[in-house]
């Protein structure tokens, strides 16, 4: 039923597109790398072009030049291959809770009876236990964001492209959802490719960080974490977190060498 | 959990009254003031009857009255079918091809400026004295804002929801039926509340031009023998019967649409009054 988690490549990524007539590029040599069942992370300023990356990788747009790859082999038709959840949760309001996130499983046509049953188990994992029958429209923004966050990973894609999931949220909501995506996502195994513009977030989260540059975008960090999991909050407070952190501030400040040596 | 707190809300009593007393008691206020004028200014009934006349005229011509009643009900729903059936195929037709949307769209609005009572004369010159030229008055008056409405609801899906679907490997058949028929339904409703309005007043005119039962009939018939107080029952039947078409429309819609009744986070916060 579930689909294996991959590993996910980008190779030598770019896209431009045209602004008023004026070509504009945003994604200029994108490289970066998702090992299968990994969690990576994709950290750069506002409008740099990330979701436009995660666009691409989804099957949305496509690229000018360079590839996507799946487990090594460049994969043309992505469309129906990963799990995307854009920043807003998009849930239909006219589908309660339980319809909206067995999407997934009915575009896939697969027996209803068994996705229900599915879905249903999987509710109080997702803090939605007695909710499968109310309206998005009842719901606070973090059980919204948990109903999109089901309804993607009932998607069973093995790849998950989160697009800022806890954006929208306020701090503590959010903090209590990045320990609960930890435990969900190590209970699935499937890669992530996660986009943030806040540094704890980044790194409490992730396997591998990658800083983009400003728009055209280009990777100016690849950042391994090699904090033990799981992970509890306090790990942010150790000295080696800080230390991470202090090279993803320093790269998003533009200080970090210029790999490829052209000017900025 | 959610939506029968809301449906408990919406029957409360209280809200109902304090949504419904107002106009009845504007209503009431009228008809006292009708009722006394008549009796002061001492009226004569053929040119104003008062509301108790009309009331007793009702009374006298209700055997009368209820096969007229049924033929301009069986008019209007006929016609009003017709209507939905029409405006929703053309809604759809606009929505999936962008040519015809080109060349359908301003054809409909100009097709609104074609008086419709001019039409009658002619259909039922085509149709003769059948149910036939009442209906398509009715579905010209109805299927206008339907139409309208249905075609802005198809195409208001939200874009990225759209793309959503797409990443999640969706057919375009799969998205239509999906996202955008379910998107589009409150809007037809719109449409739909606004067209039941006409409908009634459609198959009236189309009464009018040639038919031998109906309302529209009764009240032609009542005017050339100066019934004005039958004039007055007709109006008033033709008005109840909107009313009640609407109060059907407004019912199917509650509880076609629970989710668009679900307000957010459904807790009401009031200030207590009178405590202190």
């Amino acid at each position: 039923m579930s689909q294996a988690a991959c590993t996910v490549e980008v190779s030598d990524l770019i896209k431009a597109f045209r602004v008023n007539g004026q070509p504009l590029r945003v994604l200029d040599g994108v490289n970066l790398r998702a090992d299968r069942g990994t969690f990576v992370t994709l950290i750069g300023p506002s409008g740099c072009g990330k979701s436009t990356l995660l666009n691409i990788v989804a099957g949305l747009q496509h690229p000018d030049q360079g590839q996507i790859l799946f487990d090594g082999v460049a994969t043309g038709d992505r469309l129906g291959r990963v799990g995307l959840m854009p920043q807003r949760d998009l849930l239909l309001p006219w589908r309660t809770v339980l319809g909206n996130a067995l999407l997934g499983p009915e575009l896939h046509g697969e027996d209803p009876e068994a996705a229900r049953r599915d879905a249903l188990s999987l509710l109080p994992l997702f803090g939605l236990q007695g909710f499968a029958d109310s309206y998005p429209a009842a719901l606070s923004g973090g059980m919204r964001q948990r109903a999109a966050l089901l309804r993607t990973f009932l998607c069973r894609q093995g790849v998950l492209l989160l697009d800022e999931p806890f954006g929208a949220l306020d701090a503590l909501s959010r903090s209590g959802l990045q320990e609960w995506l930890l435990r969900v996502w190590q209970q699935f195994g499937y890669t992530v490719l996660f986009i943030t513009h806040d540094v704890e977030e980044a790194l409490f989260l992730s396997d591998r960080v990658y800083v983009l540059t400003e728009r055209p975008a280009r990777v100016c960090l690849e950042l391994d974490v090699p904090l033990s999991r799981p992970r509890e909050r306090a790990i942010t407070l150790l000295p080696e977190f800080a230390l991470l952190k202090q090279q993803v501030l320093a790269a998003l400040a533009g200080t970090c060498p210029d790999e490829t040596g052209r000017p900025r | 959990m959610n939506s029968t707190t809301q449906q408990k809300r919406s029957a409360d009593p209280r809200r109902l009254w304090s949504a419904y007393a107002p106009p009845a008691a504007l209503l009431v206020l009228f008809i006292l003031a009708w009722q006394c004028a008549t009796w002061l200014w001492q009226i004569e009934s053929y040119l104003l009857p008062s509301p108790a006349d009309v009331l007793r005229a009702g009374v006298e011509a209700r055997g009368l009255l209820s096969n007229h009643v049924q033929q301009t009900l069986r008019e209007t729903l006929l016609g009003f079918g017709l209507a939905l059936l029409v405006g929703v195929v053309l809604a759809v037709t606009i929505d999936l091809s962008a040519f015809l949307r080109k060349a359908l769209y301003p054809l409909l609005v100009i097709s609104q400026t074609v008086p419709i009572m001019t039409l009658a004369p002619l259909l039922v010159i085509w149709l003769g004295y059948t149910i036939w030229p009442k209906i398509i008055v009715v579905a010209l008056m109805c299927f206008f804002p339907i139409v309208v409405t249905t075609v802005d609801g198809l195409s208001s899906a939200d874009p990225e929801m759209l793309a959503l679907l797409q990443s999640m490997g969706a057919t375009r058949r799969q998205v239509f039926r999906i996202v955008r028929v379910p998107g589009a339904i409150p809007a037809l409703f719109s449409g739909i509340r606004i067209a039941v309005t006409y409908s009634v007043v459609g198959a009236i005119i189309g009464e009018w031009v040639g038919a031998s039962q109906g309302l529209g009939v009764f009240m032609l018939r009542a005017a050339n023998s100066f019934r004005t107080d039958w004039v007055f029952v007709a109006i008033a039947l033709c008005s109840l019967l909107s009313i009640l078409l609407f109060t059907v429309v407004s019912v199917a819609e509650r509880l076609a649409l629970p989710w668009y009744y679900t307000s957010t986070r459904a807790e009401r916060w009031e200030e207590i009054e009178g405590e202190a």
